[in-house]
């Protein structure tokens, strides 16, 4: 999958394959967190079937483009990514969070050597991605590393010393999205500290900003094409999105960060996934 | 008794400055290699590589906990990478950096703590680091070392460039006595035994072994003939050089610029319960932070001197021998 223009017809197919198996993997394990999984499931499918250079068959490939899911609990968007993209098995999907599962509850490179980087403790991915794109400048590669960041992650400290140093380094492959789907675990974004004017906070910080709707794979398709565009500076995409989005009941509600719901309800959403329902 | 010192010991460089010109020559051998600093090159003699390599130096700024993320994500891009700063600020504002994206992650990434210990002085306690080697110790898969001069400095420096793994290395603000002649070689792991008395062993690391050399001297002056260790690596311990020593002396003091409980102290004092148990004393920092004060004030004000040295050795060879009449009973 080297770089080619984006089919957003296959990405939303895949997009939906990811969503169902992102539903079916939860209800395997009985927890996780399906609502920033969802919400996440457009972007995470265009990086994979358009946007990123990566080898399925060449895992390791170093010039590959490098994805950080710094918002580490929606590993299940990840696994699902991976498997739709052939590089594990389908079957192993509904191993997540079993003991000895490299599908561990948060994404663990010792277990899944796949993973760029071991997330689930927030705010440390875009430094990460700092440290990856530098290193491909150094090597000459032309790879460009993408680092999807939570909105309530963008809380932590960590994420604004990085936002203050990319920028400076005018580190053109690194680009950061947001997925920004206003609901975190204790509350609704802006009710426990004050996170917004959040794209004013980036434009500020130097970065090339671009606002979307995280659900359209023509705005998506078009934000990713306009960062590659801009060799000196970083670009956050700061993504509009649903949390929960594509399960009617899940949609904009806090209580499916991070809890799966019960059979009945399962079947009700793999209904809605597979129905075309979108 | 034989010693591998040259009696008296004269006055060397900074273990830091030993650091930094290491890395010097580390960037000219290797193009890999890559070096991170928090807005204190000048202190830590990372600008000396600085210098020399721009495109592949980094002074992120004030900024740790990035600096410490970063450089992981550059080991994950195949880079070699040195971070630093002081020591109290590399291990605890970039703890969770070192904690989650170099041990958790198993990236080769190499930090060095400068000013580590009480011995920088006059700046007092929120820029000294007592607790720095327990604390990287503590991070599995860690390697963890702290050299006594110039040469083991610069020799443990280029170990750490070779070694894959996550290293800590902590070296000092002040100039400290040669230990070594040029060329010794050191590996992880592998203590040095710099004198071989067999009536106590005195193990210790950092400045602390300096102190030891001069206090076995004073020590053999009154009959007592001290076997002094250099365990300049804390992590992996050298529980062979422990066993042995305790087999062969039958008393251990352990010697080091740190809190002694957790410490090199408790790390000892667990291989030696476990292979050969002896009576042991500790001279290290008690549970306490220190103040402003010269280098020699401090050393005297909180423990770390030959005297304090001379009397933990009297204290051990004190239990020493009650437990061999309490044997003979």
């Amino acid at each position: 999958m080297d770089a080619k223009k984006i089919d957003v017809t296959e990405v939303a197919r895949r997009a939906r394959n990811i969503r169902r198996l992102v539903i079916e993997m939860l209800a395997a394990a009985g927890s996780g967190h399906p609502g920033g999984s969802l919400s996440a499931a457009d972007i995470v499918a265009s990086l994979y079937f358009g946007v990123m250079r990566h080898r399925p068959s060449e895992p390791y490939w170093e010039e590959r483009d490098r994805f950080i899911l710094s918002k580490g609990h929606a590993c299940p968007v990840l696994y699902a990514a991976l498997a739709e993209a052939g590089y594990i098995t389908h079957d192993l999907l509904t191993s997540l969070r079993r003991f000895g599962s490299p599908l561990q509850g948060h994404p663990d490179r010792r277990k899944l050597g796949l993973i760029e980087a071991s997330t689930g403790s927030l705010g440390i991915g875009l430094s990460m991605g700092i440290g990856l794109a530098l290193a491909a400048r150094l090597r000459g590669s032309p790879s460009r590393t993408y680092v999807l960041l939570g909105d309530g992650e963008c809380e932590e400290g960590q994420i604004w010393e990085a936002a203050m140093y990319a920028p400076h380094l005018k580190l053109g492959n690194l680009c950061a999205i947001i997925d920004f789907n206003r609901l975190q675990l204790d509350a609704g974004i802006g009710e426990l500290t004050d996170l917004e004017p959040l794209a004013a906070k980036w434009r500020a910080f130097n970065w090339n900003v671009l606002e979307i709707d995280g659900h359209d794979y023509g705005q998506i398709a078009d934000a990713f094409g306009r960062a590659a565009s801009v060799a000196d500076k970083p670009t956050v995409i700061v993504a509009s999105t649903v949390k929960g989005k594509g399960v009617s009941y899940m949609e904009n509600q806090l209580k499916f960060h991070g809890s799966v719901p019960d059979k009945q309800d399962i079947a009700k959403a793999l209904a809605e996934l597979t129905g075309g329902a979108r | 008794m034989i010693r591998r010192w040259t009696s008296p010991l004269e006055l060397g460089m900074a273990t830091r400055e030993a650091y930094g010109r290491t890395l010097a020559e580390l960037g000219e051998e290797n193009p890999r290699v890559v070096v991170l600093d928090a807005d204190l090159a000048k202190s830590t003699y990372t600008g000396m590589f600085g210098k020399k390599f721009k495109e592949r130096f980094f002074d992120v700024g004030i900024a740790e906990a990035n600096m410490c993320s970063i450089a992981a994500g550059l080991a994950a891009g195949g880079m070699v990478p040195f971070a630093s700063s002081f020591a109290s600020f590399l291990i605890c504002k970039g703890y969770e950096q070192l904690r989650i994206c170099c041990a958790y992650m198993e990236f080769n990434v190499n930090f060095v703590g400068s000013h580590g210990g009480i011995s920088l002085g006059e700046d007092g306690p929120s820029q000294q680091s007592i607790e720095d080697i327990a604390l990287a110790c503590a991070l599995p898969g860690f390697t963890v070392a702290n050299p006594a001069d110039e040469v083991s400095a610069a020799a443990l420096i280029r170990a750490a460039a070779e070694h894959y793994g996550p290293v800590y290395i902590r070296v000092g603000r002040p100039r400290v006595p040669k230990i070594y002649a040029p060329g010794e070689r050191f590996s992880f792991g592998r203590a040095k035994t710099l004198s071989d008395g067999d009536d106590v062993t005195v193990i210790a690391s950092g400045l602390m072994v300096g102190v030891a050399c001069e206090a076995a001297e004073l020590a053999e002056r009154r009959g007592i003939d001290v076997r002094v260790i250099d365990m300049h690596t804390a992590k992996p311990l050298d529980e062979a050089a422990i066993e042995i020593a305790a087999a062969e002396t039958g008393a251990i003091v352990v010697a080091e610029e740190h809190l002694w409980r957790p410490g090199l102290g408790s790390l000892v004092a667990q291989a030696a319960a476990l292979r050969h148990p002896v009576p042991m004393e500790f001279v290290g920092v008690e549970d306490t932070f220190a103040e402003s004060g010269t280098p020699e004030e401090l050393l005297r004000a909180y423990g770390l001197t030959t005297e304090h040295i001379l009397g933990a050795i009297d204290r051990v060879l004190g239990r020493k021998a009650k437990g061999a009449v309490e044997l003979a009973r």
